[in-house]
């Protein structure tokens, strides 16, 4: 069993200077009053909170100065992330864009690119959604079918995306297209493109969610037209930048953090007269937590090693996704309170809140059932 | 040589020592309750029942992580000895003071609050009470936490016992008798050392712990080579998906209980060593048991029979996740703390204040 690289990791004094910062930063917004932390996590949207952090200098810590960057490790990176989360702030607007549109700019995007959006990214000023998924493609990704072709010193792109988180709120999304034959191993043919969402050519439709948010969309494109140097990476070589940015948006602390509110909410509540049942499921979900915790750090360390962490990604995701599905589970029967939005307390509201995304934990990013034949591969089984 | 790489050198070679003598006879024969003189000869010779003793006291002077990642290695060969208990009872020992050890030894797994009473006879000192489940503790030299008259924790250490006690097992066969300690003279005392301070119970779940992590690992590494080598329906078992998502998911557990059996390796014998404990016991011996789980499930009926391998793992597992506090009784430790802190002081309590 050497399939797993997770190595203990301790933090680097700079990680440790990060978290000290933005902890004052974090308690200072909580100060503004100007978010409920158990309805907030990375689903949020909130463009003011998004430009203080930038100011502050909490987005795109990893990339060079020149692009807005402040040329931090990886684990600062994840120290930031993790204690937003934690502390249940509005980050949800700059967070695909730092996460992974963000990364992928910077490794593949043309100078223009770069220099254009990179910098407004890490002011938190700009935003991003992922056009993968199609209605004929969801964990088969290589099916999709929108088409991009050549028109000069321009791409022309038409067909349809669909589930774009936040589309109707970001400034682009990186589409990914269909440029050529898929080939024998179904990888070949597709190219990713930065899509300016306020141009026209692109329209976008809201998708209300079971809790009756908005949040994700369609996105059709009708000849929508692109100049080439927004183009991401070579000609044909999407599949394997989307496969490496699919690392990136799957290792975070984002995996098992989604409703780590909850659960604050639940100890608060339990704290003044608990019972050993209660006790005992508490203790039983924190020592989860705990190693989470240390298991995302040390994808994280991979990262700043330069390794691709995508098996541990998988696998972070799979064990931390199933943790988040539990909390809830968990909570209503510790505590028999009926879940509400009108409730007007803390926990019932925050259950109320989970229980109506908890599905799509598993789902988005990747289901459960696809990083399970990944992390089977990764054992030598297929 | 960095420290590293001699570990690594030590690691590899205790690994190669116990694959050539850990056979499937000698753990068949220690099934049978007999002591394996054999075997314990082989790893005394190799120097590791004082690996935690410093080498001015004439032991290998492992650091605590490092012997705490050797005892995985120990359990992954299922080592049907208390290897881990005499590391732990030596560096007790000599951390209050005394001599290294000779032969086998273990610890008194005593419950925080429960002491084990000392009595001071004319010239001798005498202990009372009775404690349950010692780890070979009708063969080995046994280490105790106990409580003066004047409320000072001592160490005491006792021979083995002369009357063989009745002999309790656990469910992979290795001894676990009740001790009745009725006015036994023990052979020395002294005032406990700050390692002692954590309580007998968490050093046993550290090294619980540990040891399955080995064993998990084994399992798993059983499964995954039977996976891909049984075929049905014309194909390797290993292809079909379902067998593929069970693996997956007690890979994940694997590396979940992994991540919690490290936290103990930095905070071993400090003042902290009692929650990172906890939160590794807790992990690991839910992990044992789903691993445990899915390695038989893959193997069907072959694994289900003593003539295969993957009980004298299974079965340790099934043991081992019970001994020194289970899931239950440290997750209550842990749930504990956690109400009375509250909500916001779980986040600094994980990642660091
Ligand atoms: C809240 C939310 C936000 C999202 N945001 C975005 C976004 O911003 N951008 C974007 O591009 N996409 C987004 N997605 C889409 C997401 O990536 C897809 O939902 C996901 O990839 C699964 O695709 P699908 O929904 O079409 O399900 P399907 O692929 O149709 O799967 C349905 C079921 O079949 C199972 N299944 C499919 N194939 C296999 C197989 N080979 N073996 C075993 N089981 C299989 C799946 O695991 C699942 O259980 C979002 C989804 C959600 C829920």
């Amino acid at each position: 069993m050497h399939a797993f690289r997770f190595d203990a990791i301790d933090l680097p004094p700079e990680a440790l200077a990060a978290r000290r910062r933005i902890r004052e930063f974090l308690t200072s917004e909580q100060k503004r009053r100007d978010f409920v932390s158990y309805r907030n996590s990375w689903n949020s949207f909130d463009p003011e909170f998004s430009r203080r952090a930038g100011a502050a200098g909490f987005i795109g810590v990893t990339w060079p100065r020149e692009y807005g960057g402040a040329a931090q490790s990886s684990l600062v990176r994840f120290v930031i992330t993790a204690e937003m989360l934690a502390a249940g702030a509005p980050c949800g607007a700059h967070w695909i864009a730092d996460r992974q549109s963000g990364p992928q700019i910077l490794r593949n995007g043309s100078a223009r690119a770069r220099r254009d959006i990179l910098p407004r990214i890490a002011a938190g000023e700009c935003y991003f959604a992922i056009g993968m998924s199609e209605p004929g493609s969801g964990s088969d990704l290589a099916a999709v079918r929108t088409s991009a072709v050549r028109d000069g010193e321009e791409w022309r792109i038409n067909g349809q995306k669909i589930w774009t988180s936040n589309a109707h709120r970001a400034h682009y999304l990186i589409a990914l297209t269909r440029t050529g034959e898929a080939g024998p191993d179904r990888h070949g043919g597709l190219t990713q493109f930065i899509v300016d969402l306020s141009r026209p050519g692109v329209t976008v439709r809201p998708i209300r969610n079971l809790a009756g948010g908005h949040e994700f969309n369609e996105v059709f494109f009708d000849d929508y037209r692109v100049a080439d140097d927004m183009r991401v990476g070579g000609v044909g070589e999407g599949w394997r930048m989307v496969t490496s940015e699919l690392a990136f948006e799957r290792s975070g602390p984002d995996r098992f953090l989604s409703d780590y509110r909850l659960l604050v909410e639940m100890i608060e509540h339990l704290r003044e007269n608990p019972d050993p049942r209660q006790e005992i499921a508490v203790g039983r979900l924190v020592a989860h937590l705990a190693a989470l915790l240390r298991m995302s750090t040390a994808v994280a360390g991979l990262l700043e090693r330069g390794e691709n962490p995508a098996l541990e990604a998988a696998l972070v995701k799979d064990v931390g996704t199933a943790f988040e599905r539990e909390i809830p589970e968990i909570a209503r029967l510790l505590v028999p309170v009926l879940p509400s939005f009108e409730a007007g307390e803390p926990f019932a509201e925050a259950l109320a809140q989970v229980m109506l995304h908890a599905p799509s934990f598993t789902l988005r990013g990747g289901t459960r059932e696809i990083l399970r034949g990944m992390i089977a591969r990764g054992l030598g089984l297929r | 040589m960095e420290s590293n790489e001699v570990f690594a050198i030590l690691r590899d070679q205790t690994d190669r020592l116990l694959a050539e003598h850990v056979t499937r006879e000698a753990l068949a024969a220690a099934d049978r309750g007999a002591w394996p003189a054999a075997l314990w000869n082989v790893v005394a010779e190799a120097g590791l029942p004082h690996a935690l003793v410093p080498e001015s006291a004439g032991g290998a002077g492992l650091a605590p992580a490092e012997a705490l990642l050797l005892l995985r290695r120990v359990g992954y060969h299922a080592l049907p000895l208390p290897l881990g208990e005499t590391m732990l009872a030596n560096a007790l020992w000599v951390a209050a003071g005394g001599a290294p050890i000779a032969g086998p030894a273990t610890l008194a797994p005593t419950l925080p609050g429960v002491m084990v009473g000392m009595a001071r006879e004319a010239d001798r000192v005498t202990l009372h009470g009775t404690i349950a489940a010692v780890p070979w503790g009708d063969s080995a030299s046994l280490v105790v936490l106990a409580q003066g008259g004047d409320n000072a924790l001592h160490l005491a250490l006792l021979p083995p016992p002369a009357t063989a006690p009745v002999l309790t097992r656990n469910l992979a066969g290795e001894p676990r008798p009740t001790l009745i300690l009725d006015g036994a003279p023990v052979t020395e005392i002294r005032p406990a050392p700050a390692l002692a301070k954590s309580g007998m119970l968490a050093l046993g779940a550290a090294l619980r712990a540990q040891q399955m992590i080995g064993a998990m690992e084994h399992a798993l590494d059983f499964a995954l080579a039977y996976a891909n080598e049984r075929q049905q329906f014309g194909r390797p078992i290993g292809k079909f998906q379902a067998v593929q998502h069970m693996l997956a998911e007690a890979a994940g557990q694997f590396a979940a209980a992994t991540a919690a059996a490290d936290g103990i390796l930095t905070a071993f014998g400090d003042e902290e060593a009692v929650f990172a404990v906890a939160l590794a016991k807790a992990r690991v011996g839910e992990a044992a048991g789903k691993v445990a789980e899915v390695a038989h499930q893959v193997h069907g009926a072959m694994g289900f029979t003593q003539e295969h391998t993957l009980h004298f793992l299974t079965r340790r597992l099934w043991s081992w996740r019970d001994e020194f506090g289970n899931e239950a009784e440290w997750q209550r430790l842990i749930g504990r703390r956690v109400l009375a802190a509250g909500g916001a002081a779980l986040w600094p309590m994980l990642a660091g204040a």
